[in-house]
This record gives C-alpha cells, structure tokens and sequence, in this order.
C-alpha cells in the first residue's frame, strides 16, 4: 500500500519524441487509477515509468515519499502485469509466481506459503505443475495476476491485462480484479484504451491525449462533466453529439438554427456544444423548447437503438430505450435540462 | 434412394482410388533413401570380410564370416607406426573434438549474441556485422595463419589446440542473435521486475528457452566438428591424438603382408566412426521434436 506523487514528468525518447508532457498527479493510497486515451496517447509508456522499464527525461515519481527516479525495478516494490502477460514459458505455474520470491532471496519455506496462499485466492491449485503453454487465455492471465500479487507489492501496474480475452471472460476479469485490489487494497494504475473498463473499474480515471492529462476527475465527473471536447467524445458510446452554436444575447443558439437551452449566459461570440445521445428525447408532436428533427436510420441493438438523424443541420445521434417514437414520427427532439455542455471553440476547453 | 445409396456407397470408393501424387511422392523418398544409404550399407557389408576377398573382389554384396575380427580389431588392437593408439582411443578423441567443438561453438556464440542483442552498447551492430563477416574467412583460408598461432602457443598435438581456434562461430552467434531477437520484450522486462540481473536473466530463463535451439545447433556442430579432417590432419602428428575420421586413412597405409591393406579393418572403422554421429541425430531429434512441441516463447 503506498501513495504515488507524479512531479511535472516528461518523456521525450532519444528520438525526440515527447511521448508524456508535464504529468502532475497524486495517487491514493489504495486507489485505483486508470489511465485512458487512445493508442499511441503515451499511457504505456506513463506507466513504464512507474515500474522504471523507461528512463523519466524530467521530473520526478515518488513511491510513499521515495523519489524513485533511479531505482532499480525489482527495488520499487512494484508488480506489473502484461498485455501478453510475459510468462516464463519453460516454468510451471508454480515456478512463475515463485521466480521474483526465489530472487528476492525469500526461503523455500516462505515461497511455498505464499503461492500456496495466492493460488488459492485465484484459483490456480490445481493448475500449479503446469506450463503456461498448457493454460487457457484466462487461466494465464490469472497466473500474471497471481505472480503480481504473490510479491506482495506497494503498487500494482496494469497494461491493458485484459485485452487478449474474448469479451465475455473480459468482463469477468473486470470483476475479478477490481474485487480482488479492493480486498488487498493495493493501490492500482491500470491502463486501458477501454472506455468501459475504465468508467466501471476506476476511482479515478486519468483521459490522456496526444501526451498530456485532459483531465483526472471520477467516473461520474468524467462523464457529467467533461473538461475539453476530446475528453466529451472519447468517453462515452456512442459518443457526445457535438454542434456548432454560439452565444447570442444570452442565449445559447445552434448555427443551424434553434435554441438550446442553458442555465448559464456566456459572452457573445461562436462556441461548440455537447450534447449526449442518451440526455435527448424525441417525440411526434412540437412541445415549448423542442427542436425540429430530421430522422435518417435506426441502428437496433435489441436492449437500445441509436436513432441517427440531422439536428439543425448537423449529425445528431439519439440513444433510445422507446419502440414509439423512431421512424419518420420522430419529427421532434427536446433536450434534458442541465446536460448540454458548451466548449471554446478555440481550445475545446469546457465553458461551463 | 438412389441417390442416398450412391452416397453411401461414395466414400470407400474414393479411398480405394490411388492417389498417384502420393505415389509420386514416395518413390522420390525412396530412390532418394537408397541412393543416401547405398554407401553406407555397401560398408558395411564390406566390412564383414576378410582383406584377400576384398582385394581381389573388392565391393561385397552379402555378409561375410570375418565381422567379429575387423571390428574387434579395429576397436581394441593398437596399431599405427608406434603402435600406441587403437580405435578406442581415437573414438575417445574423436568424441572430446565433436563435443568440445559443439559446445564451445554454442556457449561462445550464445554470449556473443546475449552481448548483442541485450546490451545496447556503442557500435553492437557493427560487432555483429564484423563477427558476421568471418563467415568470408572458413578454417581452410586462414590455415596457415591459424597453424602459425597455435603452434607458438605451444598448442600442436593438444586437445586445446585442436578445438580452440575452431569454435568461433558466426553461424551460430546469427542464429541466437535471431532467436533472442525474438523472445519478447516483455519477458526481459518482467524478469527485470522480478529482480533477474543479467546473470540470472541469461541462465534462468534465456538459456532454458532457447534449448531447443541449443539442441538443434548442438546436432549439427557436434557432426561437423566429428567431420573435421583438415585441421585436425595438421594440427596432431601425435597418434595418440589421432581422432577416427583421421585414423581411417592410416589404416589404409599400414600394410598386412604382401601389399594389401588392412581393408576390412578399415571399413569397421569406417561404419563406427559413422554411428556416434547417427546416434546423437536420432537421440536429440525426439528432444528436439518434444522441445517444439512443448515450449513456446
Ligand atoms: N522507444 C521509443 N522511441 C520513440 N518513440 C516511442 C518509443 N516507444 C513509444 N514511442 C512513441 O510514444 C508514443 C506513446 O507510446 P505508448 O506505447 O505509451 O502508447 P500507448 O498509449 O500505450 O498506446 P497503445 O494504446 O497503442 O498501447 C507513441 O506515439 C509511440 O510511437
Ligand atoms: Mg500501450
């Protein structure tokens, strides 16, 4: 258990390359940190820095206070699990969680103990004499998992662990581990181009874009209130509808006409506008406040149906439970109040 | 119903057809088989008589009565001019070329190689493409220099001498260069997590992953290193170091009475010098085969 303070870190690659800009965060002690953003954002090479697999250019990363910067990897008291999980492929299970105890000079007595206690948790028993080549996706991902917890570590590293599973034993998984962290309560950074691993597992997610944090907030603050526009349409499926519009007289107005309303009166002057495909409702009849719609198709996915239409011009996706009102009924759409969100045009940074 | 019995009937048909593709193939296994394996059986047949057959007769086609003779003679009697060295002992050194040959390759070019892929040290690549282009300069160009070397150093007629200046191997440093290469990156990383320096990460799990590749390049250096004939030709005037392949063509020199030579003789020591060589193929290929199926990186 330990908390982690990330001082203004960067990495910039012998290349040149500026793969992480300024990072500043603190992680809990026993929290659970997901680091979000599309491939190629830096989260990879964010979290080797942690396990000290990647040199940090500048800044500093401090584990409960021990600046950690040139530690060695097995010193920093961490445990990482792999996307192809990097078992050793000529030992049985057994010897693959023992591997880091054995080095760490632990006494057979003690090894065996501790296997034998993690095996348990995990389920592994009765896989134990057996080489990873002989194990399912799942079941070597659990020995991964297992080798991680048997070193008992401050901080548990995750790179996309779960990606290589079929989605039915991923969502498992999902459980299973974030059940298992709450029990050892050892604090997690787990990185992920999953937006719902990442809304249903973390304490706090951290969106990463282009190298830089866009924001660290919880999964509701994410979702409620996004801080910039790429963080609006990375985050959520189908993601934010966003239009054009801008502030006239107080009000807020869409280019393509129609007003929006708001609870809040910017400067004059254009802005861009979020509105999620779940906060809207359609309906055959105008009501006060209702906007004209044009329907173009339905995508049916049995439970809900993504209505796809043109909202004063411009592509507008509705996220709908109802049978009623789709098809060419659906001639009108009102907006939930107090979920429309309004951005600068400029940065994409939240208005308000 | 027609039609159902019709398809019914239909398999068995079809397996009865013969698939002269198949046939093809086999007689080409075949022929090629015999044509390999003809010498080797002629040898041995050969071996089983006395020399005056031979001699006159020359090849044989049919087992002779004197087998026990040639092959006890060629194993246990002491022969040569000092007549100090049997074939035992030539087996002895034989062997001690052949393994001393295999691993010295194996263990030289997996540490190169380790050096190479692992360590990011200046001009690595350079190193290899220097290492790799000895395969320009084979034992046969730089055998006088090579003979020169060894023999200030003291070294003629020593097992040190004769296996030494051979071990140095390209081929093999490229090829666990190769396969290193492709053990993942996140193998080296998780054992650097576990705490492997790079001792521990070399012997723990480097060396026990690629045995399958040790086993392979273990095959085909121990033949060739039991093969050797030029270097160790030069290298031993000394019959006690005389290795098997080396020691048949002695044979052939030493005369039996009225100019014949010891054919027979010869020819056992031919099919022995042969069998080690066989034996260590059809023993490691099941390691071989086992170690493939198995393992994965
Ligand atoms: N050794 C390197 N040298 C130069 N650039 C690198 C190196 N490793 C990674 N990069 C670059 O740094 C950026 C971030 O890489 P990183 O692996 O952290 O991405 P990621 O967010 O984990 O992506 P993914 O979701 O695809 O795993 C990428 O643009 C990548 O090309
Ligand atoms: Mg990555």
């Amino acid at each position: 258990m330990a908390q982690v303070t990330i001082s203004s870190v960067n990495k910039i690659y012998p290349n040149g390359f500026h793969a992480v800009k300024d990072a500043d965060f603190h992680i809990k002690d026993g929290e659970f940190i997901v680091l979000v953003g599309p491939s190629g954002c830096g989260k990879s090479t964010l979290l080797r820095m942690f396990a000290g697999l990647e040199d940090i250019s500048t800044g500093e990363i401090a584990i409960d206070d021990r600046v950690v910067n040139d530690v060695d990897p097995a010193q920093r008291d961490i445990a990482m699990v792999f996307q192809n999980y990097a078992l050793y492929p000529h030992m049985t299970v057994y010897k693959n969680m023992a591997y880091g105890l054995k080095r760490a000079k632990k006494s057979k007595e003690d090894i065996e103990i501790a296997v034998q206690k993690v095996a348990k948790m995990l389920d592994l028993t009765p896989l134990l004499d057996r080489k990873p080549s002989q194990l399912s996706g799942g079941q070597r991902q659990r020995v991964a998992m297992g080798r991680a917890i048997v070193r008992s570590p401050k901080l548990f590293l995750f790179d996309e662990p779960l990606s290589n599973l079929d989605a039915k034993l991923r969502s498992q998984m999902r459980i299973e581990v974030r059940r298992l962290q709450r029990d050892l309560g050892v604090t997690s950074v787990y990185v992920t181009h999953d937006q719902v691993e990442a809304m249903t597992m973390a304490d706090r997610i951290v969106v990463l874009n282009a190298g830089k944090i866009e924001q660290i907030g919880t999964p509701a603050q994410i979702y409620q209130s996004p801080a910039s526009v790429f963080v609006a349409t990375f985050m959520g499926a189908p993601p934010m509808n966003m239009l054009e519009g801008g502030f006239k007289d107080g009000t807020l107005t869409l280019s393509g006409g129609g007003v929006i309303p708001h609870h809040s009166h910017g400067a004059n002057g254009p802005v861009s506008i979020g509105i999620r495909p779940e906060k809207v409702t359609l309906q055959a009849e105008e009501t006060p406040g209702a906007l004209p719609f044009t329907y173009e198709f339905t995508e049916d996915l049995g439970a809900v149906k993504l209505v796809h239409g043109l909202l004063g011009g411009e592509r507008f996706i509705v996220h709908t439970h109802e049978e009623a009102i789709i098809g060419d009924d659906a001639k009108f759409l009102s907006i939930d109040g107090g979920s429309v969100h309004v951005f600068d045009v400029n940065t994409g940074q939240r208005i308000d | 119903m027609t039609d159902i019995t019709t398809a019914i009937a239909q398999p068995p048909v079809r397996r009865r057809k013969i698939r002269w593709n198949r046939v093809f193939d086999h007689v080409i296994l075949i022929l090629g088989s015999m044509f390999m394996l003809l010498p080797v059986v002629l040898t041995l047949l050969t071996s089983t008589w006395d020399n005056v057959t031979i001699h006159t007769g020359g090849i044989q086609y049919s087992i002779g009565e004197d087998a026990f003779r040639n092959y006890q003679k060629a194993l246990f009697e002491k022969s040569g001019f000092s007549q100090v060295v049997d074939g035992m002992k030539m087996m002895t050194n034989s062997l001690i070329l052949g393994l001393g040959f295999a691993i010295g390759k194996i263990v030289i070019s997996m540490m190169a190689a380790y050096a190479i892929v692992y360590f990011r040290f200046r001009f690595a690549t350079f190193a290899f493409w220097i290492v790799f282009t000895t395969l320009l300069l084979p034992l046969e160009v730089r055998i006088l220099p090579s003979y020169e070397v060894v023999q200030s150093l003291g070294l003629l007629n020593t097992y040190t001498g004769l296996i030494v200046p051979l071990i140095a191997s390209a081929t093999g440093t490229f090829y666990f260069r190769q396969f290193f290469k492709s053990v993942p990156e996140e193998t080296l990383e998780a054992a650097r997590i576990d705490g492997a320096g790079p001792i521990h990460f070399f012997f723990d799990i480097l060396v026990p992953v690629s045995q399958t590749m040790i086993a392979a390049i273990f095959i085909i250096m121990f033949v060739y290193g039991w093969n050797q004939y030029l270097w160790p030709t030069l290298m031993t005037t000394d019959e006690n170091m005389f290795t098997l392949v080396r020691g048949i063509k002695q044979i052939m020199q030493v005369w039996i009475g009225a100019n014949i030579p010891d054919y027979g003789v010869a020819m056992a020591l031919a099919i022995i010098a042969m069998t080690p060589p066989v034996l260590i193929v059809i023993l490691f290929q099941n390691w071989f085969v086992k170690g493939l199926v198995e393992s994965e990186k």
